[in-house]
């Protein structure tokens, strides 16, 4: 097949709009590794910009096999980059099995650039095709570029006398040098990379770098000009000092941050669970001010967690539904005992093993409920990457003000979206406070209460004076010792839910993020889905809609201020990926006909679908 | 560490202690609290971490600090309050249900991660506490509620089972005898990383007599081997057998002393020996006495000494933060 450019009407070059790239192909061909350093150069480059691994459960599914497929998605831009965008501008596909699963995500007359290698026989068959879609049609609607990317990768390797095997697989940078040129990006940044990362190996270093340069010579030789527009510099205005972030490194350094902040080690526990395992491999890297440990199973990693916290440290462990699952008689014990803890679930898709690297917000009601007897906590929800950091921060402080487990539910999208990051400014974030007791232990009661937050003492072993015994049979209120006495399990109930409620009269009232106080819909979100609900409603404001948008971060207790808004608005609908679980929490709680726009397909919402949900809605509303 | 001068009263609560009358965890109590006052350690610095059963009310009855969990998982919290205090002298109280059973993975990986932990497994071969079901160490046979017709598992020996989780202290003791007992914890206590003690102990409610002569004083002398190290292995109520090695079976026999060419043959008890250590564990009742005392210890660096884990306090502060990110 011939190199061709097949070109549509260029685009206006006089608006820089956003633009999204896609990159997909077998989990062996290195596509997070290509997308990422993508993602780097966007960042040199001054764009705004919100990346989305999407990538498979398999580690090296067999090799083009459409379940072995792994993509990255990365919108940037000049303006503020809220999601990794709905669909891509280009699409790169390493393989047949790539371009069959991932088309759906490029725009009518987007630009597609195929790896043709793989588009044989074996190939095609290997992805269920009957026809080369490089040739059928298939592609009528899109602009294509395609080359024989391993070979062209071995002959600009030839140089180097590597083997064959070992030369193709420099083919994700030769793709990456061409994409490079075609958005104008210099090189630099991947080749600084290269050195660095293969300072031992130089020759690996080489290799990519001979590769990336021949993808970028090869789109300067071919006739791909009339795209070049593609190159227009996408520069955020905004940008301070920052950082490209996930929520997971997000969430890293705000467990850091409690072990600075609060002046004593951290003792992290965990599992290994995907996503939330490399939340351990991020904390294991300090090795300091974080004590992590693997444990041998969810039910030890809270157990350990919340011995630390009973020996005066935060115990954090961090899971994913399954695990959450396992870990609830623990947590239980932790709300009966009135220890902090903080417990992390990062979402996905359930139930069972379901998705497990896919994002789903489906474990709200088993964070808010799912534990025998009455044992209320709070729940909380990071909406963005930065909140991963500050959501730790203050789930170490409220878990300490409440002296109760913390559940933070992010889920496999927040942790592994990334985007930039204005480096917060440490000195003015307060200390993590510890409770003082009395050194005088004589008259000291473990059951006793702050009068105004009725958190118990927090009095570790080792502190003289002080020994006292806890434990999950019911205490007596105030000395703690066992205690069947009916009147004070009926007291000791309200006294642990009257805590936890509490926490609402120091929240601060809700505010919305968007739109106005007296709009024709309120569309209410939690969690990870706020870049998605954000720009959809922002979009719909400026083209003069009336809609408003409420994100909660706070979902047990609920904030002050909810039910107004509720009462304000003549139609409120939860869009979240569930099927209800807040609209349903909201229609109980407050006797409103809250709606719910609910999608469960392990993807995070696309702007246009949430744009045309809301619009439906707000016309109803308006008739 | 201070040593303070105190009285096995010094470590009585206020609390009603619960158990049935005539139950061999008084005995253990009674010696744990003078085992206590003679180690000398402020009850400020003691945790008591037990699960769920009877044997797990034991923190209650201590004037430590204490900490009764959920069952099966004591040995995890108590691993969490090392990680967070490595300088805490934490024990773990546990039955046969809570070790072996829903917490047997706990165990098994406290052990094998050389915890720096003080574990008790008070075995009685019996659930007490939810009324008399068949163990994982009851024998074949045991008839309970759940086995009306007789169990017909094999049990879990305790000791086998620390030596194959790769513990490197595992000791056994009974309940009743209170001179051997109180060297058996000490030696425990001593041990710097993960230390498994198995204590015999009557259930008698519903396995009254499990363990036969063995925690009856007076004829414990003929179904025990008492253990010390650089000893001969004799046994018997003068003393008049002993534990032979048969290098080919790699397995201990038992010898009328008077019937040996010389009592050299007697083998000697090294503790540090794990193959001796696995026969020795294997002996049971009938045929073979059970031995009695330490049955294995090798000093090996625990888990918090090998990660560098020490005290509580952090040396992280704004600028280690800022230098982070
Ligand atoms: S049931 Fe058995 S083990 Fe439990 S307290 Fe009674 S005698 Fe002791």
């Amino acid at each position: 097949m011939a190199d061709t450019a097949v070109v549509s009407d260029a685009p206006d070059s006089a608006r820089t709009p956003p633009l999204v790239v896609r990159f997909a192909g077998d989990s062996g061909d290195g596509i997070q590794l290509a997308g990422s350093e993508f993602a780097k150069s966007t960042a040199d480059a001054k764009s705004d910009f919100m990346t989305f691994p999407d990538y498979p459960a398999e580690i090296r599914a067999p090799a083009g096999t459409l379940f072995g497929v792994s993509a990255y998605q990365i919108q940037f831009a000049s303006d503020e980059v809220l999601t990794p965008g709905d669909k891509a501008d280009v699409l790169v596909a390493f393989n047949p099995a790539a371009l069959t699963t991932n088309l759906q995500h490029l725009k009518p007359g987007g630009l597609l650039i195929a790896d043709e290698t793989h588009f044989d026989a074996r190939g095609l068959k290997k992805a269920k095709l009957e026809a080369n879609p490089l040739e059928d049609g298939t592609l009528d609607a899109f602009q294509v570029i395609t080359a024989d990317v391993v070979k062209r990768t071995i002959e600009a390797l030839a140089p180097l006398e590597l083997g064959r095997k070992q030369a193709t697989r420099a083919k994700n940078f030769w793709v990456l040098g061409l994409v490079y040129w075609l958005f104008g990006r210099p090189l630099s940044t991947t080749e600084d990379w290269l050195n660095s990362k293969f300072r031992k190996t130089p020759e690996v270093a080489d290799a990519n770098i001979m590769a990336m340069k021949a993808g970028h010579a090869y789109g300067e030789t071919v006739e791909l000009s009339a795209i070049r527009d593609f190159a227009e510099p996408r520069i955020a205005k905004h940008k301070a000092a920052s950082r490209i972030i996930s929520g997971t490194q997000a969430m890293a350094y705000g467990i850091a941050a409690i072990s600075a902040l609060g002046k004593r080690d951290v003792v992290y526990c965990s599992y290994p669970i995907t996503p939330a395992s490399v939340l351990l491999h991020a904390l294991a890297r300090f090795d300091a001010g974080i004590r992590t440990f693997q444990a041998e199973d969810e039910i030890a990693a809270v157990s350990a967690a919340l011995g630390a916290s009973y020996a005066g440290s935060i115990g954090i462990t961090a899971s994913s539904g399954p695990g959450l699952s396992l870990k609830t008689e623990a947590i239980g014990l932790g709300v009966a005992v009135e220890l902090p803890l903080i417990v992390i679930d990062v979402q996905r898709g359930g139930p069972s093993t379901g998705m497990p690297t896919k994002p789903e917000q489906s474990d709200l009601t088993m964070a808010i409920y799912g534990r025998h007897g009455e044992a209320p906590l709070p729940v909380l929800a990071p909406a963005t990457p930065d909140e991963c950091f500050w959501i730790m921060i203050e789930a170490a402080r409220t878990a300490i003000q409440t002296m109760s487990p913390v559940i933070v539910l992010s889920d496999a999208y927040l942790a592994n979206a990334a985007s930039d990051w204005e480096l917060p400014d440490i000195d003015a974030i307060p200390d993590i406070d510890w409770p003082e007791h009395k050194a005088n232990g004589e008259d000291f009661e473990p059951f006793s209460r702050d009068p105004e937050t009725l958190a118990r003492p927090w009095v570790a072993p080792g502190t003289p004076g002080h020994a006292h015994r806890i434990g999950g049979i019911e205490k007596s209120s105030g000395s703690g010792h066992i205690s069947y006495d009916p009147d004070n399990h009926q007291e000791m109930t309200r006294l642990r839910a009257e805590k936890i409620r509490r926490l609402a009269d120091r929240w601060s009232e809700v505010k919305l993020e968007d739109g106005p106080d007296d709009g024709d819909l309120l569309v209410i979100g939690w969690g990870s889905t706020y870049g998605a609900i954000a720009q959809a409603v922002k979009e719909l404001n400026a083209d003069g809609k009336r809609i408003s948008h409420l994100h909660l971060r706070h979902l047990n207790p609920l904030p002050r201020g909810v039910k107004e808004l509720l009462e304000r608005f003549p139609r409120a609908v939860t869009a979240e990926l569930n099927t209800g679980q807040l609209c349903s929490i909201l229609r109980s709680e407050f006797l409103k006909p809250v709606e719910c726009i609910s999608q469960v397909t392990g993807q995070p919402f696309h702007v246009s679908d949430l744009k045309e949900e809301f619009v439906k809605r707000s016309e109803a509303s308006q008739s | 560490m201070n040593v303070m001068q105190l009285k096995p009263s010094d470590f009585e609560t206020d609390q009603e202690v619960r158990w049935c009358p005539g139950c061999g965890d008084y005995a253990i109590l009674k010696v744990v609290k003078s085992v206590l006052a003679d180690i000398g350690r402020s009850p400020d610095e003691i945790v008591f971490v037990a699960g769920i059963g009877c044997a797990a009310r034991f923190p209650y009855y201590l004037s430590t600090y204490g900490f009764h969990t959920i069952h099966g998982r004591a040995a995890a919290v108590a691993t969490g309050v090392k990680l967070a205090n490595p300088n805490l002298d934490v024990w773990v109280v546990g039955g046969d249900g809570d070790f072996l059973s829903i917490g047997g993975n706990h165990t098994l990986h406290a052990l094998r991660r050389n915890i720096d932990l003080n574990l008790l497994l008070f075995n009685n071969a019996i659930y007490g506490l939810t009324k008399g079901q068949y163990s994982p160490t009851s024998p074949v046979g045991t008839r309970s509620p759940s086995t009306p017709n007789g169990s017909v598992e094999q049990p879990v020996n305790a000791a086998r089972f620390a030596l194959g989780a790769g513990a490197k202290f595992v000791a056994r003791g009974a309940d009743t005898l209170q001179t051997h007992l109180p060297e058996v914890l000490k030696r425990a206590h001593g041990y710097k990383g993960a230390s498994f003690v198995e204590i015999l102990q009557n259930c008698i409610v519903y396995h009254d007599g499990a363990f036969g002569a063995i925690n009856d004083r007076s004829k414990s002398q003929n179904v025990t081997v008492r253990l010390e190290h650089g000893k001969p292995m004799v046994f018997g109520k003068d003393n008049d057998k002993g534990l032979v090695f048969n290098e080919q079976t790699g397995a201990f026999e038992v010898a009328e002393i008077a019937s040996l060419n010389s009592d050299a043959e007697v083998a000697v008890h090294e503790e540090t020996n794990i193959d001796h250590a696995f026969a020795l564990a294997q002996l049971e009742q009938p045929g073979f006495p059970v031995p009695l005392g330490v049955i294995y210890a090798e000093e090996t660096p625990h888990f918090t000494e090998a990660r560098g884990f020490t005290g509580t306090k952090g040396d992280w502060d704004r600028e280690t933060l800022k230098a982070i990110l």
